[in-house]
């Protein structure tokens, strides 16, 4: 660790405007860098990719990792302009043979968000550049889904808010109120937990399935009923990495038509997630969205041995080589809290460190550890 | 609120602040006497009269038939019948019908106010005094209704003494002096046989009781309350006792509610005789014996006050060894020098209680530095010891300057009394944690300045230096500035101390920020502290530092800057609320005129609403945001744990050291103690050997290894005291877990999960505290279970199973808004537990059915022995039994060993009560009546 954090110390001062690429294709890495201001074209880029790693002849899709530590497609000049320019501070590139990366998402059922960010991949392949529809490029991350329409009554609505990282709010506020229900004794009002107010740029706010006066019936299949403020505000935060909201909406004009298409995004994930449970290799790039289904099975990171103290905060950012490395929360978790790293880096490693179980399948051979050893 | 007792009648008659009255008998129930409310009662006059016309101001119980007399703010005495509470309207003697008796020259002045004495006459019943408050005194004649002596005097009544053989009276006044009247038949003389003023010439303040007491050698004892020189000693809560040319005001540190003297029980009786003055203080209860010259006080056998210095932490440790016990009462034993050797001199009853089975020490931290040592074993804490650790430290004040201050020559005579002291010297002394080791009789205890002092149990007074280490929990991290206290001074060179814990070794935290979490393993003899920065292990054998871990988040800023936990604040502005209540209360009380009482509850209901309205218009929402590596405070150090485990592999076991922080991560420390012979030559080594981050990252509550039968380690030196069998150190050992959020066990050493139970994301409720009880069989004597014991912070009590982590029982035992309560519950190795329910009482809860403390009583019936009014057994019980609901009750609620009523019960009552009781004093209390009658009742009862 402390080799590798110094030889990034040394790259990382000696040329700002370069943009350290690595770039990596099954088990095999590649580094080069490019210009931050002048990235290029795509087809250049592609170019250089395919030549770097000795692979002309076959057919790939490319991907980056961004800062929230999503994968990425780079299709096209715009996205590829974005990937150099947020690259902070290093581009990880990740190369898939066209076909696995097709055969990885055959099992898709329904298209939902997640699925497109693979589809992009696949479809707008450098031979089909006609094609290309994606103008800029966008945060493929699931942000939430409106779940199990078939069980929920039509004036409710169970929205599942897929967590970012550790950092970033849920985004909104709950508060006491009273709500009228319909009971044998006749029209009564009952005490229940209300929607008070966005965050304005949150999350919930962003998935436009949550709204402000919206009373919330239920916190991951509890209902709330009979359950303080302070309470239900404790459960939405203990399980705030997979928050399932039920909902009455305020507004019932946009209410879910039974028998109809889901509203919004996905269906239930899990049969998403069936499929995509295919050979390692095909799995690298899917294995990066954390699969929100089961990281509620949160794991804590356990770190052996010794470690030196802390260093200073003002230590420069991480090590060129070493996310290939990272595939072990605990290291993450270590250079997170020891180094303060930039807020992107930063936020991958805490979104790789979300799953850790699920996260980079790495290849065998793939894996270099450097400092303390890993467990889980 | 104000309490009376029925001759003869085993009956309590108490006047709330809502003018009601109820009645209360002692019935017996299952072998043990228990207070019952029978009636209730609310005066009415006639319809269209004013309020005051029936606000009670003196409620007097007749000894013959079950009559009440009920003096109000009218001048109107009513007469009511118990126990059904009939009016007899009758019987009521109108200030009219009085002022028509009287003779013509008294007449003319408006001498009618509110009633402030009723008195029956000691021999003849049939005779009653009646005291108003514009200075007229009559003796009426029940049976002929009419004035048999009428007595003038030019200043405002305040009370009455009616001499043991009813021919004298002694009345005393609001400007401080006191009258003496003879009662006899020769003339109606309007002058008093003596006025004086005792602390005269310059003003001085009422005289609100006065007491005459004759003795057998002829000079009486004079016992009254207040009149002290308003200017310079008008604050002071006073008792001056005169006999005999000796001269004493008792000086409390609380109001004094009321006082009363233990006198002659037999009625027929020639003189009085007294023996002991008994004084309640709002914060306190005190006896002073009046037969040993120099009048020492009596040391409570109960009803000690638990809140001399505010609390701050408790620690109970269970199953004390005889050996350890003595040692500590013999310690205490010297600190009670100074006390009478009279015996308690109040008798109540007969308790039935059961031996304890184990002796259970109690020890409370407090504000001023000191740590209280209560025999928690029975019904009542008893103060066993009290250890003092302001010697160890420099502080502004000499403790020894204080005390012999007071020259010989002073006037007036005052003398503290009383062991109530909320002022502390210095914040910095405050005791934050404790922990006491039964086997060794080492003592660890840390402060509010980072100071962790071991002590050790010495038997003999000695001198000695207290070794000083510095312990630099910041390490070499820069840019850090504690803006917090600065830490305390430690006096160099020896110092003396008495018999009992005596420090030998004094670590100081830097930043001196507050210890919020200690261990101790007195088999090692090592003492692990943390604070809001790090963590550190001393090796207390060879006196050095083994280690300091600094756990802080560099974004952790504020915790940085000063001693800004939120706990403590969170404390603090509790105590500040408390504080401003308490003088909000006692100033609405002096303000209150005796006006119309109506008025004054309206008034005081519009003062109180538009901060109720404030607190109700700003909605209340809460933020959904998951807990961030950001947050502050992570760095906290929340647990420490020592473990002999399978740490580094699964075939050796080695010590090691556990810690658990805010920010939900564990560090562990394996450690090498060399062996005992070599203990003094090599050092302890100290290395880190894992480190855990909980993904849900909430404050870590508890950590506790188990065996290979799943069992809980055992203490130190318990095994080793063959109290224990020792751990099976055979299977695989696994760790668990315990945060705000939920239980978790993982196997050992290769710490992966094994099990979890969530629970704030099942109930929304989060682990405030968490113990491993022992559930023993009340079958099988030899069977028992370990299970957790936990609290959260809803004030629900849970057991969650070991080690399959179930949850098994829940109830409800705290107020969930009681935060102050919540954060003082300690739970004992067997299932029971103690949290205040307010500064000065603990509740007591038993969560296993074999060990119940339960007060049981027998009070004897009265009729036996029946003389003076209200000769029943156990007065002293009875009122706080009662629980009124008044703020002046206050002091009678100081009785820890009466609240441990019930195993794992809220009183739902008791809890709407004390809600009340903080939620201001919206009654309607009138002050002078509550003076005037309470006086009448504690008499009542301590007559024996």
């Amino acid at each position: 660790m402390n080799r590798s954090f110094h030889k990034s110390q040394t790259l990382r001062f000696y040329d700002c405007s370069a943009v350290e690429v690595k770039s990596k294709f099954g088990a095999e890495f590649r580094r080069f860098s490019l210009n931050r201001h002048k990235p290029g074209k795509f087809e250049d880029f592609y170019k250089l990719v395919v030549h770097t790693h000795h692979i002309s002849n076959s057919d790939v899709t490319i991907g980056y990792a961004d800062v929230h530590g999503d994968l990425l497609p780079i299709n096209n000049d715009d996205n590829f302009c974005k990937a150099v320019s947020s690259a902070n501070p290093l581009l990880r590139v990740f190369i898939q043979k066209r076909e696995e990366a097709e055969r990885g998402s055959l099992g898709a059922g329904s298209l939902c968000r997640r699925r497109r960010a693979l589809g992009a991949l696949r479809d707008e392949g450098p031979r089909r550049r006609a094609h290309l529809d994606i103008g800029l490029p966008r945060d493929f991350r699931p942000v939430s889904s409106i779940i199990d329409v078939d069980l929920v009554p039509e004036t409710h609505r169970r929205v599942r808010l897929h967590r970012h990282g550790c950092e970033k709010p849920l985004g909104f506020y709950i508060r006491d109120g009273a709500s009228m229900r319909v009971t044998p004794h006749g029209l009564e009002k009952v005490p229940g937990i209300f929607i008070s107010r966005m965050v304005p740029g949150g999350l919930a706010e962003s998935t436009g399935l949550l709204a402000v006066n919206d009373e919330v019936l239920e916190v991951n299949g509890i209902e709330v009923a009979g359950k303080t403020l302070d309470q239900v505000t404790d459960m939405m935060i203990a399980n705030s990495h997979n928050l399932i909201v039920t909902v009455k909406p305020a507004n019932q004009r946009n209410n879910v038509v039974r028998g109809g298409r889901a509203l919004g995004s996905s269906g239930p994930p899990s049969d998403g997630t069936a499929g995509l449970l295919g050979p390692p290799a095909p799995r690298v790039l899917q294995n990066f969205h954390p699969d929100e289904a089961e990281s509620d099975e949160d794991n804590d990171v356990v770190i052996e041995g010794t470690l030196e103290p802390a260093r200073p905060p003002q230590a420069p950012g991480a090590p060129a080589g070493s996310l290939s490395r990272v595939n072990g929360a605990g290291l993450a978790q270590r250079l997170q809290r020891d180094l303060a790293l930039d807020g992107g880096l930063q936020r991958l490693l805490s979104s790789l460190r979300a799953d850790p179980r699920h996260s980079l399948a790495l290849p065998p051979g793939g894996v270099e550890e450097h400092g303390p050893a890993v467990t889980l | 609120m104000l309490p009376s007792l029925c001759p003869r009648q085993c009956q309590l008659v108490t006047l709330l602040d809502d003018n009601s009255l109820h009645l209360w008998s002692l019935k017996v129930k299952g072998g043990a006497s228990e207070l019952q409310e029978d009636e209730s009662f609310t005066l009415r006059g006639p319809p269209g009269a004013a309020p005051s016309a029936t606000q009670i101001t003196v409620v007097l119980p007749h000894s013959l038939c079950k009559l009440l007399y009920l003096g109000t703010e009218s001048g109107n005495v009513f007469v009511v019948q118990l126990p059904a509470f009939r009016a007899l309207e009758d019987r009521t003697i109108s200030s009219d019908a009085v002022l028509q008796r009287l003779p013509e020259e008294a007449r003319h002045r408006r001498v009618f106010e509110m009633v402030e004495a009723l008195q029956e006459h000691p021999r003849d019943p049939n005779q009653i005094l009646i005291g108003y408050s514009r200075g007229l005194v009559v003796i009426w004649d029940l049976q002929g209704s009419r004035v048999l002596y009428h007595f003038l005097s030019s200043q405002q009544l305040e009370n009455i003494w009616w001499q043991r053989d009813g021919r004298l009276l002694v009345s005393c006044h609001s400007d401080g002096s006191y009258c003496q009247w003879p009662v006899s038949s020769d003339a109606q003389q309007p002058e008093p046989l003596r006025s004086l003023v005792p602390y005269g010439p310059f003003p001085c303040k009422a005289i609100t009781k006065i007491l005459w007491l004759t003795t057998r050698q002829g000079l009486p004892f004079t016992i009254f309350q207040g009149g002290m020189p308003r200017a310079s000693y008008g604050d002071r809560h006073c008792i001056s006792v005169i006999h005999d040319g000796q001269q004493t005001a008792f000086d409390f540190t609380s109001r004094v509610i009321d006082f009363t003297v233990l006198t002659e029980a037999d009625p027929a009786a020639a003189f009085d005789d007294p023996y002991a003055l008994v004084v309640l203080a709002e914060e306190e209860l005190v006896v002073i014996d009046l037969q040993t010259a120099g009048w020492p006080p009596v040391q409570l056998p109960y009803l000690a006050s638990l809140h001399c210095s505010a609390i701050t932490c408790s620690h109970h440790v269970s199953n004390i060894p005889l050996k350890l016990w003595e040692r500590i009462i013999a310690a205490g034993s010297q600190q009670n020098a100074h006390f009478s050797t009279m015996e308690w001199p109040i008798d109540g009853g007969t308790s039935l209680t059961p031996a304890p089975p184990q002796r259970d020490l109690l020890l409370t931290g407090h504000e001023d530095g000191t740590v209280r040592f209560w025999d928690a074993s029975g019904v009542c804490l008893r103060l066993l010891y009290k250890l003092s650790t302001v010697r160890v430290f420099l502080t502004d004040t000499d403790p020894n300057e204080n005390l012999s201050a007071q020259g010989e020559d002073e006037w007036p005579p005052l003398r503290k009394v009383g062991s109530f002291d909320p002022y502390s010297d210095d914040p910095r002394l405050g005791i934050q944690k404790i922990f006491l080791c039964k086997y060794s009789g080492y003592l660890a205890v840390a402060g509010t300045a980072g100071q962790v002092l071991v002590l050790e149990l010495n038997d003999e007074a000695a001198e000695q230096a207290v070794e000083q280490v510095e312990a630099d929990l910041l390490q070499d991290q820069e840019g850090y500035r504690w803006k917090g206290h600065e830490r305390l001074a430690a006096r160099s060179g020896p110092v003396r101390f008495e018999p009992g814990f005596q420090p030998f070794v004094l670590v100081q935290c830097q930043p001196p920020a507050v210890v919020t979490s200690l261990a101790l393993h007195s088999e090692w003899r090592l003492v692990a502290f943390g604070t809001s920065h790090g963590f550190g292990l001393f090796d207390h054998q060879q006196r050095r530092q083994v280690f300091v871990k600094c756990t802080l988040h560099p974004s952790d800023q504020l915790a940085l800057e000063g001693p800004l936990s939120r706990v403590k604040s969170l404390k603090k502005s509790l105590r500040q609320s408390f504080r401003r209540m308490r003088r909000s209360r006692v100033s609405s009380r002096k303000r209150r005129p005796a006006g119309t009482p109506g008025e004054v509850q309206e008034g005081s209901a519009k003062t109180e609403r538009p901060g109720l309205q404030n607190m109700e218009l700003a909605p209340v929402q809460r933020k959904i945001e998951a807990r961030s590596a950001e947050d502050s405070f992570t760095g906290f150090v929340r647990t420490l744990y020592f473990a002999d485990t399978y740490l580094r592999d699964s075939s050796r076991h080695c010590p090691s050291l556990w810690a658990g922080t805010n920010g939900g991560t564990i560090y562990a420390f394996s450690l090498r103690v060399p062996p005992a012979e070599r203990r003094m030559d090599e050092p302890v080594r100290a290395e880190q050997a894992k480190e855990i981050q909980l993904m849900h990252r909430a404050p870590v509550v508890g950590i506790l290894v188990l065996d290979g039968h799943s069992v809980p380690l055992p203490e130190p030196l318990e095994v080793a005291h063959d109290l224990s069998k020792s751990p099976d150190m055979q299977g695989s050992h696994q760790l668990l877990v315990v945060s705000e959020e939920q239980f978790k066990v993982f196997t050992l050493p290769k710490v992966s999960a094994k099990l979890k139970l969530k629970l704030t994301a099942l109930e929304g409720s989060r682990v405030r505290r968490v113990s491993v009880a022992h559930f023993g069989s009340r079958r099988a004597e030899d069977y028992g279970e370990h299970h957790l014991a936990v609290l959260t912070n809803l004030g629900d009590i849970q057991v969650v199973s070991l080690p399959l982590l179930k949850p098994q029982v829940r109830y409800s035992c705290i107020r969930r808004e009681d935060v102050s309560g919540i954060a003082s519950c300690v739970f004992t190795k067997y299932g029971q537990g103690f949290y205040l329910i307010s500064p000065s009482e603990f509740e007591r809860f038993s969560l296993s059915t074999k060990w119940l403390v339960e007060p049981r009583c027998l009070v004897d019936s009265a009729e036996t022995k029946n003389h003076r009014p209200g000769n029943g057994a156990g007065p002293k019980k009875v009122p706080s039994r009662a629980r009124n609901s008044g703020t002046q009750s206050d002091g009678e609620e100081k009785q820890p060993g009466l609240v441990m009523e019930r195993a794992l019960l809220s009183d739902e009552r008791v809890l709407k009560e004390i809600q009340s009781t903080l939620e201001g004093d919206r009654g309607s209390l009138n002050w002078h009546s509550h003076r005037a009658a309470m006086g009448r009742s504690l008499s009542n009862g301590g007559a024996e």
